[in-house]
């Protein structure tokens, strides 16, 4: 929980009232009240109150200083009514009594016009939860001053080397509680930090970043160096010639391509034929390395054990060697498809059914440095950016690589080339895969943060060539 | 209320030692629908009310924002703000500098005709309801689905050299999209556009005049039919680009380029920097002589997602040349970049998704000027080259100069008549050399100002939306269906 260590009178007058301060969230038993509040509010046959309370801060850098600084206290307070069959769902942030009524009525009223949902299920009962130790008070008591210490000493270290660095810290705390007139009542708390650092030359660029929910895990003057190093390493790119190339992915450039398989595995994207694996399920699609779980109770992931109507998140075998085993389901999906809920459900009303968003892959045993030594020729990649899918069903991939790519040659990091746009099926890609690393928690910009390895591949198709 | 509270946040500032502070009090209400399949997807409205305070203190910025709407609760947030701009100043280079502006006492709400939360949401998810029954009576659509969405922000801006702008802003949206699976392959189309249809600054209106339900068996057949099409060829040619196409390819190599925060260095870890560097400008060849570009935010332009009177940091709303006959002549400016370029005032380009968002540089309409072609008469006078509509897939580098697009649909063109339906239609170049070849605009019959209402940007990420007015044009030699190459 982000408490921050400002000494107002206000904000100690608003604590002695019993109010939360500015800065501080909501506290678990407030939170509690309104819920119960909302739920003796609503005339509908059944409610579901969910509240997420978050405080967040981020330090921005660049040009090696401050530049933006920012922090927010927020809370959504939101109510989903069923009459007749129907649901709908109204948000607020005012917490007030006459918006609390208000929010309650709005729900109960949207749901009655619009016909009635003949997939629409009762609401779940009290569930029982997985703990998770999420929550780190060092995280959520990290301040102003702290961050821009750290962020000091990256850019006085990128000045004595004649680099420039941009980048952000960021520490944020929230808690989420999920409630309904069942008698179902799910909380979970969760602090959240994160460093990303790019460091710059005239013609070059090394990035690192990392994050987690315990702030002592996030070493941006080792984030710095690293990003420092590959900036240096990259100095005056060379062009190649675009064509199939290895391509060794280093973990964040693994996990923001994986990231766009999450909503083929769910259950909807299946019935409603969007997703890859339509017609392929127990088929060996991939390579025989390949096995994925969707696992919210694994110790590097993040999140809530329980899904937007309160089920209790399980472990889900997606992929089994290279065979798309299994696939998550929401209650409702669960029905229409004849198997049982996976506790992957988004909040109703909703189009779009359930996902994983845990995904955690088994991995391997080389590290880079293996990878790179076992090469000929390739590319090394740190991070890629601007992905975007091209075809939906043999999932072919487009985006571009940045800030640190790499020629092999004969086993050595041979020097910087310019970056490549790539054109790449990951059907075809995990296919490929000739080694991998062990899975870490990864962190990129184009998906949200999984369990991946880093991965050689062969034949990786990079399309084209830029001017930098 | 609102204006006590943003008095209140600026004198607190004031008070803790800022030199300069300005707060946005933001009253937001949505309503989102969605259908699927005959059924109602999403449905729901939510509010959202916040005050962000932004301040110079020790000559750095900070802020802070809160929905803890009292008295303690926004002089808090006031304090906090000046705390941590105290904090940035621990990493000072310089103290920041303000390009001058002066103090604006105003109140502004775009016209519309038809508040859209005050349409009975059964109308509204019938007409979805009724687009999903037409494009499911074409055999072979695996996926009908529909979506309007409509926002309404209420907004005081107040700062501490005295200005005090009331402003209200209503936006609508909607679309809808046909999907076919089938012989190992997902084809789709969409209308007006794709990614949430089209959106403006205008009322229900919008919605009324785009004819969902009567283009929904359109759309629908051309969905199944590409998977009879042939495929796009690989090469280099000439293409000629819809209008919503071409707004989103102005939106990425010249939109984004042109954001003086970028071009700068200060998005270098996130969305990246600029070829645009300074000695660029009123020096680069950025297209050919009939390529016009203007960024303009000023309601004369059209009721665009980026139409305002004034941006969020109290600058009136401008209209900036950006490509004066393929010269490039202009960037998105605010009053601290306007000032680092010495650049005499801000060209007023700062907006924020929220309350509880830092105003950055962003788009406004960003579109090029009309041409003078009558479509069918560029159709005519083109040989062989694809017509390529309605965007699938957008990328480019992070300077923004290599990019790859691909449409949902093609058509292929030869001998001055439109023929063959072509599917995964895809192009790439580098975007000087990109808007270099274009050799033919269409006039103002053709010229639509499309809404983007998904560009990201920024840390943490805001979400805002932009406009686009832009006519079907014509390319020459470019690179066309590297997508698919294998």
């Amino acid at each position: 929980m982000k408490r921050t260590k400002t000494k107002s009178s206000p904000r100690r007058a608003a604590r002695n009232s019993g109010e939360p301060g500015h800065g501080a969230q909501f506290t678990v038993a407030e939170l509690e009240r309104i819920a119960e509040r909302l739920i003796a509010y609503s005339e509908a046959d059944e409610t579901e109150i969910e509240i997420d309370s978050t405080t967040d801060a981020l330090t921005r850098f660049a040009n090696n200083t401050i530049h933006q600084n920012v922090a927010e206290r927020t809370i959504s307070i939101s109510v989903r009514a069923v009459v007749d069959g129907r649901t709908a769902r109204a948000l607020t942030n005012k917490t007030d009594e006459e918006s609390l009524r208000r929010v309650a009525a709005a729900a109960a009223t949207l749901a009655r016009h619009q016909p009635e949902n003949p997939d629409l299920l009762p609401m779940l009962g009290p569930q029982k939860y997985r703990k998770s130790a999420r929550f780190f008070a060092s995280t959520a008591a990290e301040n102003p001053q702290d961050r821009a210490r750290a962020v000091t000493r990256v850019c006085k270290m990128a000045e004595k080397r004649k680099q420039t660095a941009a980048g952000i810290f960021s520490s944020g705390s929230m808690q989420a509680t999920l409630a309904n007139s069942k008698g179902l009542f799910a909380r979970h708390q969760q602090t959240r930090a994160e460093f990303s650092v790019t460091i710059l030359e005239e013609n070059s660029s090394g990035w690192a970043k990392s994050n987690s929910p315990d702030i002592g895990e996030i070493d941006p003057d080792a984030l710095a160096e690293s990003a420092s190093r590959k900036c240096a390493d990259s100095r005056k790119p060379r062009e190649l010639e675009p064509g199939h190339y290895t391509a060794i992915l280093e973990p964040p450039a693994v996990l923001d391509l994986v990231g766009f398989l999450f909503y083929d595995f769910a259950g909807t994207a299946v019935l409603d034929k969007r997703s890859c694996l339509t017609g392929r399920m127990g088929k060996k699609i991939f390579g025989e390395n390949i096995t994925l779980w969707d696992d919210v109770y694994h110790p590097l992931q993040l999140g809530a054990p329980y899904d937007g109507e309160g089920l209790p998140r399980q472990k889900v075998l997606l992929v089994d060697r290279g065979v798309p085993k299994n696939l998550v389901y929401s209650r409702a999906t669960a029905k229409k498809m004849k198997t049982k809920p996976t506790g992957h459900g988004f909040t109703l009303p909703n189009e779009y059914g359930e996902a994983p968003m845990n995904l955690v892959f088994s991995g391997g045993d080389k590290s880079v440095d293996d990878m790179v030594r076992s090469t000929e020729r390739g590319i090394l990649v740190t991070r890629l950016w601007y992905i975007r899918e091209v075809d939906p069903y043999e999932k072919i991939l487009t985006g571009m690589t940045r800030d640190g790519t790499f020629l092999v040659e004969n086993g050595r990091v041979a020097g910087g080339i310019r970056n490549f746009r790539f054109n790449q099926s990951m059907i075809e890609m995990l296919s490929n895969v000739e080694m991998l690393g062990a899975a870490v928690r990864a962190a990129g910009e184009e998906s949200f943060e999984m369990v991946v390895p880093a991965m050689k591949v062969r034949n990786f198709h990079f399309s084209e060539v830029t001017k930098f | 209320m609102m204006q006590d509270w943003a008095t209140s946040a600026i004198e607190t500032a004031k008070r803790r030692g800022a030199t300069y502070a300005d707060a946005r009090v933001m009253d937001i209400r949505q309503r989102e629908i969605s259908t699927k399949n005959n059924e109602v997807g999403t449905l729901a409205e939510s509010e959202s009310l916040g005050i962000g305070i932004r301040v110079i203190a020790d000559g750095a910025w900070g802020f802070a924002s809160t929905d803890r709407l009292t008295r303690e609760g926004v002089q808090a947030c006031a304090a906090q703000a000046v705390n941590i701009a105290k904090a940035s100043a621990l990493a000072k280079r310089e103290n920041v500098a303000l390009a001058p502006e002066n103090a604006h006492v105003d109140t502004w709400q775009n016209p519309f005709l038809k508040d859209p939360f005050r349409i009975p949401v059964e109308r509204q998810i019938d007409l979805l309801l009724a687009a999903n029954k037409e494009m499911l009576r074409v055999k072979g659509v695996t996926l009908a689905e529909g979506g309007l969405s409509f926002r309404r922000i209420d907004q005081l801006f107040v700062s501490s050299i005295g200005s005090v702008i009331h402003q209200v802003k209503m936006q609508s949206g909607g679309g809808i999209v046909a999907t076919s699976f089938a012989n190992s392959e997902i084809q789709k189309r969409s209308y007006p556009n794709s990614f949430g249809g089209q959106h403006s600054l205008q009322g229900y209106e919008l919605i009324e005049s785009l004819d969902l339900v009567g283009n929904a068996p359109r759309i629908a057949e051309e969905a199944v039919a590409l998977h009879s099409a042939a495929q796009c060829p690989e090469g280099s040619g000439t293409i000629i680009l819809g209008g919503s196409q071409l707004g989103l390819q102005i939106h990425e190599s010249i939109g984004h380029p042109i954001e003086l925060d970028r071009v700068l260095g200060q998005e270098a870890n996130f969305a990246g920097m600029s070829f645009l560097t300074v000695d660029k400008l009123r020096k680069l060849k950025y297209g050919s002589d009939i390529v016009n570009v203007v960024a303009d935010a000023r309601l004369e332009h059209g009721p665009g997602l980026g139409t305002f009177a004034y941006d969020d940091e109290g600058v009136p709303a401008q209209c900036t040349p950006i490509i004066t006959s393929g010269l490039f002549t202009g960037y998105l400016s605010n009053r601290e970049t306007a000032a680092a370029i010495g650049e005499t005032r801000s060209n007023g380009t700062m907006r924020t998704e929220s309350w509880n968002r830092l105003p950055i540089i962003r788009m406004t309409n960003i579109s090029i000027n009309p041409g003078t072609w009558k479509y069918d008469d560029l159709i005519a006078d083109t040989d062989d080259a694809i017509l390529m509509e309605t965007n699938r897939s957008w990328s480019i580098d992070d300077r923004r100069y290599q990019f790859q697009f691909s449409t949902e649909i093609g058509w292929e063109i030869k001998g001055g008549k439109k023929g063959r339906m072509i599917k995964n239609p895809s192009y790439s170049g580098i975007t000087t050399e990109f808007w270099n070849s274009c050799d033919a605009i269409c006039s103002r019959d053709y010229w639509t100002l499309w809404g983007t209402p998904n560009c990201g940007k920024g840390q943490p990420m805001q979400t805002m939306g932009t406009g686009h007015g832009a006519s079907p044009s014509r390319f020459r030699n470019v690179k066309i269906g590297v997508a698919f190459a294998k």
